[in-house]
């Protein structure tokens, strides 16, 4: 009786989170510009989407996010592992400075990373646009990598390291054959984390993008919004991109409860 | 000792971290194919040793020679010495042959001499056909020889081992202790091995290096250690052991216990403070009481397996700890005799604390960073003076904050009948306090210390620096 | 070893580039005039406008609406997910997480289109239902950890020691499971209260939040007077993180005594 009544609840919480991405998807079968409109089943906005319809700024816009998105990725998995290792090697005085300016990307809430770098951008009359759009995203997506590396670095054997240079290898051959090797669990998951915090940013790109015209899905949506009538297309799109989402985790939760079972098997 | 029969040499070895001395002067040898155990307490230097030769952490003053030449300076990574870490270090991402083979890959060796030498290998630390299993799949023992594999593949001149049986139970403990003493024989490398456990040291080891407090307490044979402690740290941490105040009476005789008894020690001198040492399967028990050298009362008796473990009280009230094979019901009356070769002599470090001060005024000295009411009239204000205070006129008290300074119980040692404490002051500054008390005090305690200004004895300081001297000694 | 201390440098240079330097620009914008001298201006400026004062207030209270109907939607969902006779399945959680990881634009999109779909007009009652949607997998998530990685031998213990199921869950384990409410309170609370793109989309820009007036000010190159609303807002933030973070320090501890 208690599980029912829990299982009930749990499955209300979830269709109410779920109806509107629902909606979204059933009425992206359909050509009404009007959501709510059924005017039959049709995949037109999908062939519409993906032929650059909407005289393809919707089409550069995905291109932008993707791109933004990877760049960022990369940079800042390359300067969170790297500060990372530093940071782990530091007096506990100055780990903890570090960790505390670590910190302050991630507390601030996006408004004020993206006003604060635009006053700055202003101040020192950079243009703005793609590259001033990649630093504010590496600028709040480094400090999630180092806080997915640094667990490994701790959880690692101190003595890892030593081995392998009382086995002979450099410090750069111990760092590349072993530290490497074991903390890339933790890269690759900032990497990830990283990318989608970036495909998912809105307010810091807005204030970064300048007035060139640079468009990321975020703000194709927003100015869309804002002009009233939303892009027909953009339902496909938001079908798309869950459905993607959707599989991916699958994929994902899938092979880490096969490696899981896979752990247990040895101990 | 023929000199070029030594392999390491170590001079004048010292390292502090952050101001704290955790090596002090190390003077030590070491003869190829020696099986040389370094062995103490946690945070008596020991690993720091290992590692200095190891070469993971740099030593501040001294030097350190293998086979005549200077190994400071040299990276890890170029010293022919290998090492077995306390947990393995084995690389989680590679297999049990990769991390074998790691190090001659490194070197370029070729293909099919690496996989002959990794076959060999294997097959000495009994793991063959474990090649392609992944490292964590392998249980603690299994693991340990893959590690030892590791280091020894290389073919190392010294095997440094940091406490590589340590996380290992004690059934698999005692089968790995075995196998690497023949593995030492077949080799004929020299150890050097690192432990906190003195059976494991006097069961595998050539020599012994016993370690306390960054300084070398005592060198020698399994034997030596164990039948001749220097000291009394030695004495306690190796072994079951009687440590009791005594005094020596002349050559080859000694007063302890409220008895005068034969020994075989001379050149103490006459009426000299001296701490005596008995092993407690070395006190003859008997339920005869006449024609003994002394009789006590069992308090307690304990089958430990082998043989019985007993406390007895003596007449004179002392707690003596006595092994045998035969039980004495506790209450039973019994007699007690030492043969003479059997009582351990040794010279007391101190015979009271011994401080470094500065008078402030009149009635006031400043000892330890701290202000002490004492008379203080016969100094002029800011001189240096030395204060010597007894062992047992220091209070110690439950409450920190009502002792004039706070300290930590560090090492203890029963005397028979009364504690002789070490108390930590500040560690940094290496400031220790010594008191005999008969409460009794657990490790790692932190009481307050209360001293009466009548006694606290000033003197003028010798010219020789003792008083700081005295206090890096060993921690006894 | 040691020498890689050196490796955080760069990352400490980017750091002070910009997060540092940008934080301090917007407070030195905030205490100029817009001929650039120092003044409090702005301040001022903005305590006398009762409107702006109203929204600011507003915000927060909007704020804490949706972190409370977080906590009360969250915490069942969160307690029945982690307790296994209640929920066997691992699935489950992975639905109310994957919300999370699609653009919040496009599901906040998704909520009008629902309002629209079944006629409820936008304005406040949307503006909260959707904030709620928007953020309550990010109250859930912290507290369903929380939960699981609780000992479970504390509830034994609590059973053990005599308590009825309903004592154990309010002197053991809602205890227990308060740093995972606060942190997400923090998770929650922060976007609500900087948010400014999710109103204007749910209340086709008839409910003013204070982001969107920060925003509105920034646009209109009224730089001093934005930076000054966003330090208001980042005393605000501040004051909250300290808060939830004195508070799981304070449940940790206790959590140590226990």
């Amino acid at each position: 009786m208690k599980k029912l009544l829990a299982q009930t609840y749990i499955w209300i919480l979830l269709v109410l989170l779920y109806a509107p991405i629902v909606i979204i998807a059933v009425f992206s079968f359909t050509e009404a510009k009007v959501l709510g409109n059924w005017t039959g089943f049709s995949t037109k906005l999908y062939s519409s989407l993906f032929s650059g319809g909407v005289n393809g700024s919707l089409l550069r816009a995905i291109e932008n996010t993707l791109s933004i998105g990877i760049i960022a990725a990369v940079c800042s998995t390359i300067l969170g592992t790297i500060a990372a290792i530093g940071i782990f090697n530091l007096t506990s005085r100055k780990k903890h400075i570090m960790y505390f300016l670590n910190d302050i990307p991630m507390l601030n809430p996006d408004i004020i990373t993206g006003i604060s770098l635009f006053i700055l951008f202003v101040t020192f009359s950079v243009t703005q646009g793609y590259i001033t759009v990649v630093i504010a995203h590496i600028t709040f997506c480094t400090p999630y990598v180092v806080l997915s590396v640094m667990p490994r670095l701790k959880q690692m054997n101190p003595n890892t390291y030593e081995a392998a240079l009382d086995l002979g290898a450099t410090p750069f051959q111990a760092l590349w054959k072993v530290i490497i090797p074991e903390i890339r669990p933790g890269m690759v998951s900032g990497m990830l984390l990283a990318f989608t915090l970036s495909i998912d940013d809105f307010a810091v790109t807005l204030f970064t993008k300048g007035n060139q015209g640079l468009e990321t899905l975020s703000t194709y949506i927003y100015a869309d919004a804002r002009k009233g009538g939303l892009t027909p297309e953009l339902r496909p799109l938001s079908t798309i991109i869950f459905v993607t989402v959707l599989l991916l985790l699958i994929i994902i939760n899938l092979r880490s409860t096969k490696t899981q079972g896979q752990g247990s098997k040895k101990h | 000792m023929a000199n070029n029969d030594v392999i390491i040499k170590i001079e004048h070895l010292s390292k502090s971290f952050d101001d704290k001395k955790v090596l002090n002067d190390i003077n030590l040898e070491v003869r190829r194919g020696e099986f040389v155990t370094l062995l103490g307490p946690s945070g008596c230097g020991k690993t720091t040793l290992l590692r200095i030769l190891a070469g993971f952490i740099a030593s501040d003053e001294g030097t350190v020679s293998l086979d005549g030449k200077d190994l400071l300076g040299v990276p890890p990574y170029r010293r022919p010495l290998n090492t077995v870490f306390q947990r393995y270090a084995l690389f989680p991402h590679l297999d049990v042959y990769d991390n074998i083979a790691f190090g001659l890959k490194l070197q370029n060796v070729p293909e099919d001499e690496i996989d002959e030498r990794v076959r060999k290998v294997l097959k000495m630390v009994v793991m063959s056909d474990y090649e392609e299993r992944d490292v964590e799949s392998l249980s603690g023992g299994q693991q340990q020889r893959v590690a030892i594999a590791r280091a020894l593949i290389n073919q190392p001149k010294v095997l440094l081992l940091d406490e590589p049986l340590a996380a290992l139970d004690l059934k698999m403990r005692k089968d790995m202790q075995i196998e690497l003493k023949e593995m030492h024989r077949k080799l004929g490398i020299t150890f050097i091995y690192v432990t906190h456990d003195q059976e494991e040291a006097l069961t595998l080891s050539d020599t012994i290096v016993v370690m306390n407090g960054g300084k070398i307490q005592q060198i020698g044979t399994p034997a030596d250690i164990y039948n001749e402690p220097v000291n009394s740290f030695v004495a306690d941490f190796i072994g079951e052991s009687n440590i009791l105040n005594g005094t020596m009476l002349s050559d080859r005789r000694v007063n302890f216990i409220g008895h005068d008894f034969d020994c075989v020690d001379e050149g103490f001198g006459e009426n000299v403070p001296v701490d005596v040492v008995i092993r407690p399967e070395d006190i003859y028990i008997m339920n005869n009481t006449e024609k003994t050298q002394f009789t006590g009362t069992v308090n307690s008796c304990t089958f430990k397996g082998v043989h019985y473990e007993m406390f007895v009280d003596t007449d004179e009230g002392f707690e003596m700890q006595i092994q045998d094979y035969n039980a004495f019901e506790p209450g039973s009356h019994v007699g007690l005799i030492i043969k003479p070769s059997d009582i351990q002599v040794m010279h007391k470090e101190r015979t009271c604390n011994t401080i470094k001060g500065r008078v402030i005024d009149a009635g006031h000295v400043e000892l330890m960073g701290t202000s002490f009411e004492c008379d203080a009239h016969d100094f002029e204000p800011d001189s240096e003076v030395e204060a010597r205070i007894d062992f047992d006129k220091i209070d110690l008290l439950d409450d920190k904050e009502d002792g004039t300074l706070t300290g930590e119980v560090g090492f203890i040692l029963y005397k028979g009948d009364h504690y002789h404490l070490t108390i930590c002051i500040d560690e940094k500054s290496a400031n220790y306090l010594y008191v005999d008390t008969n409460d009794v005090w657990d490790k790692c305690d932190m009481v307050g210390v209360r001293i009466l200004p009548e006694d606290i004895h000033l003197g003028r300081p010798k010219a020789a620096p003792l008083g700081k001297a005295e206090g890096l000694e060993a921690i006894p | 070893m040691n020498k890689r201390s050196s490796w955080s440098l760069p990352y400490l240079v980017f750091l002070i580039l910009f997060v540092v330097l940008p934080l301090i620009l917007i407070a030195v914008y905030a205490f100029q005039d817009s001929q650039g001298h120092f003044s409090f201006q702005n301040f001022v400026h903005f305590a006398q406008q009762p409107e702006a004062v109203s929204t600011f207030l507003y915000s927060i209270e909007i704020a804490l609406i949706t972190t409370i109907l977080c906590i009360a939607l969250g915490y069942p969902a969160a307690y029945i997910l982690s307790t296994p006779s209640l929920n066997r399945s691992a699935v489950t959680i992975i639905l109310f997480i994957l919300p999370m990881w699609v653009n919040m634009l496009v599901r906040t999109l998704a909520t009008v289109a629902l309002f629209d779909f079944i006629h409820i007009p936008l304005g406040e009652g949307a503006l909260i239902f959707g904030m709620v949607y928007n953020f309550l997998p990010f109250m859930i998530y912290p507290i369903y950890n929380t939960l699981l990685k609780m000992d479970n031998s504390y509830i034994e213990a609590a059973e053990d020691l005599g308590a009825s199921p309903s004592q154990v869950f309010w002197k053991v384990t809602l205890p227990l499971s308060m740093p995972g409410v606060w942190s997400g309170v923090l998770m929650v609370f922060m976007p609500t209260i900087s948010t400014f793109a999710i109103s204007e989309l749910l209340t086709m820009n008839k409910v003013k939040l204070f982001g969107t007036v920060i925003q509105e000010n920034i646009n209109n190159g009224l730089w001093n007077y934005g930076s000054a609303l966003g330090l208001i807002m980042l005393v605000i933030i501040g004051i909250t993180t300290a808060i939830t973070n004195g508070k799981d320090k304070m449940d940790a501890e206790k959590g140590g005594i226990i």
